[in-house]
């Protein structure tokens, strides 16, 4: 069996289980941004004065947000399908040790885990276009570019992530990444507020972080207004993160699954 | 099960007696949740500093944008002054939350936990009592962690802020019993959706923590002023910022009750799922 063909059996698992729950996680994937955007959007859009809106570069709060928040989706998402699922995998329910006695090999379930994220995130990241569209933001077909985006802000996030669960040895770790690594980049990534708020100093921390990347290419082209000389630093910065991130998921995997 | 334990001439203890017995050896339970955690401090450690990095990005990123919320009386209070409180009220709550309704589900269906328990002196109401405690003592950690940093950051206002603590601690307590009370309804893992995305997400959202509800049309406004979170956010809020009136005796009063039911329902609950 090939290595792709392989992993599209590690693929089609996840699918078996999850084809029980889509409904709900679709009807999730749209509950969530509209309460967002309703709360966040609306609320503190009412407290912001026309010249306060400058510094959005002169959009609207809620159509600044909703993008960002697309972003941050795909990390959340990514990071925890990441986390404890494929800890399960590994080491709860050993589902890794019985694919290995197949002809599936590590890679093709590194590869297969990520066509999995690149799938969840891909059908989430349109649910999230089609609430963006119902709320008005979305000004142009160049938005569609969102996706994709999203899925490679997700597959770079769940390789890294898959590098770090494989060197785990119980789940108490998972809770230190949810609070100083997705929280923080949550918040300081140019989701909710411009990074020009920030000290110098942070905004050169927040530029080297993978989430604003992705925040930038998400809301640029939602918005309509790709900066054609950034735009490719963003996208290579992700590409780069994703390369690495899958070189150390499955020289960790291969390790971990050996011993 | 006290009183087989009971020789038959002692008299039996008055209510009050008792309601200390049970709070007394329900310190059993939390003794064994210490216990627990001490290898895993960082789980409950790290929750510290969400409600901190919330702070500091609206206070640092927002702040400087929406500079001001108008209060109801017609003043008007600085962003971050405004949201720091809302987000002491909201650290109780989580506190409270995640520990009652992931932790004491987990015990409940997979660990079995407390049907050993259950084999012991302790009962249902120590057990719920027992979690209740725990869950307040961790919310207490994150509510006097914000306390202190909203202290010296100079984002209390009144001295009527010393009382948010013990108004923190209402709050958890609330929501602990409400956590244990849900908790019990819940079937599989999948189903922590609904509680987290269906009523604490929202709640968080909506309730008054980043911005005054009354943006939102009247009939909104009712349902959002009958949710827990809003009177705990009110009320602290009000502490801080020292704009105590009738109001904040009402959310107060609204706790209390809403403790007291949430308590009853966790207990009968509780009952039927272990003792069937």
């Amino acid at each position: 069996m090939t290595v792709v063909a392989a992993s599209g059996r590690v693929w089609q698992r996840n699918w078996l289980v999850y084809r029980r729950l889509w409904h709900r996680s679709l009807a999730f994937g749209f509950l969530q941004p509209v309460l967002f955007l309703t709360a966040m959007g609306i609320g503190i859009g009412a407290l912001l004065t026309p010249a306060s809106l400058e510094a959005f570069g002169g959009v609207e709060y809620i159509h600044w947000l909703g993008p960002g928040l697309l972003a941050a989706m795909a990390m959340q998402t990514a990071t925890f399908e990441s986390t404890y699922p494929i800890m399960n995998k590994i080491m709860w329910g050993r589902n890794y040790e019985a694919m290995l006695s197949t002809p599936v090999g590590i890679r093709s379930i590194v590869f297969g885990e990520l066509g999995w994220t690149a799938f969840r995130i891909g059908s989430l990241a349109a649910v999230f276009l089609l609430v963006l569209t119902l709320f008005g933001i979305v000004r142009s077909p160049m938005a569609l570019l969102a996706v994709p985006v999203a899925i490679l802000v997700g597959v770079a996030f769940s390789a890294c992530l898959i590098a770090f669960t494989a060197t785990q040895k119980n789940d108490v770790g998972f809770s230190a990444i949810f609070r100083f690594v997705v929280n923080p980049l949550f918040l300081f990534s140019g989701t909710f507020f411009p990074l020009a708020q920030l000290p110098d100093a942070a905004q050169a921390v927040a530029w080297a972080t993978p989430l604003f990347h992705g925040v930038e290419l998400i809301r640029g082209s939602i918005l309509d207004q790709l900066d054609p000389a950034t735009a490719p630093i963003h996208a290579a910065y992700l590409l780069v993160m994703f390369g690495i991130g899958t070189w150390f998921a499955e020289r960790n995997l291969t390790r971990r699954m050996a011993g | 099960m006290t009183s087989i334990s009971q020789p038959a001439a002692t008299p039996a203890p008055g209510a009050l007696a008792t309601a200390w017995t049970r709070i007394w050896r329900a310190r059993r339970l939390v003794e064994r949740n210490i216990m627990v955690y001490r290898h895993q401090w960082i789980i409950i450690l790290s929750g510290v500093f969400e409600p901190i990095f919330y702070l500091i990005g609206i206070g640092l990123g927002l702040g400087g944008i929406v500079r001001e919320v108008p209060l109801a009386n017609g003043e008007v209070v600085a962003y971050t002054a405004y949201v720091a409180p809302a987000l002491l009220a909201t650290a109780a709550m989580n506190g409270a939350v995640f520990e009652t309704i992931f932790n004491v589900f987990f015990k409940l269906n997979y660990a079995k936990t407390y049907e050993g328990v259950l084999a012991t002196p302790m009962g249902i109401t120590e057990i719920a009592l027992g979690e209740m405690l725990w869950a307040l003592m961790r919310a207490a950690l994150y509510a006097i962690a914000m306390f202190v940093i909203m202290f010296f950051a100079g984002l209390i206002l009144s001295p009527w802020g010393i009382l948010m603590v013990p108004a923190a601690l209402l709050v958890a307590a609330s929501f602990a019993a409400a956590g244990l009370a849900g908790t019990s309804y819940l079937r599989t893992v999948n189903d922590f959706d609904v509680p987290m995305g269906l009523i604490v997400m929202p709640m968080f959202l909506f309730s008054g923590t980043f911005f005054p509800t009354t943006i939102y049309p009247d009939w909104i406004q009712v349902v959002l002023h009958a949710t827990p979170l809003y009177h705990a956010i009110s009320l602290i809020r009000g502490l801080s910022i020292g704009t105590v009136e009738l109001a904040q005796l009402w959310d107060f009063v609204y706790l209390v009750a809403f403790f007291a039911i949430c308590m009853w329902i966790a207990m009968r609950q509780m009952e039927k799922r272990l003792i069937k």
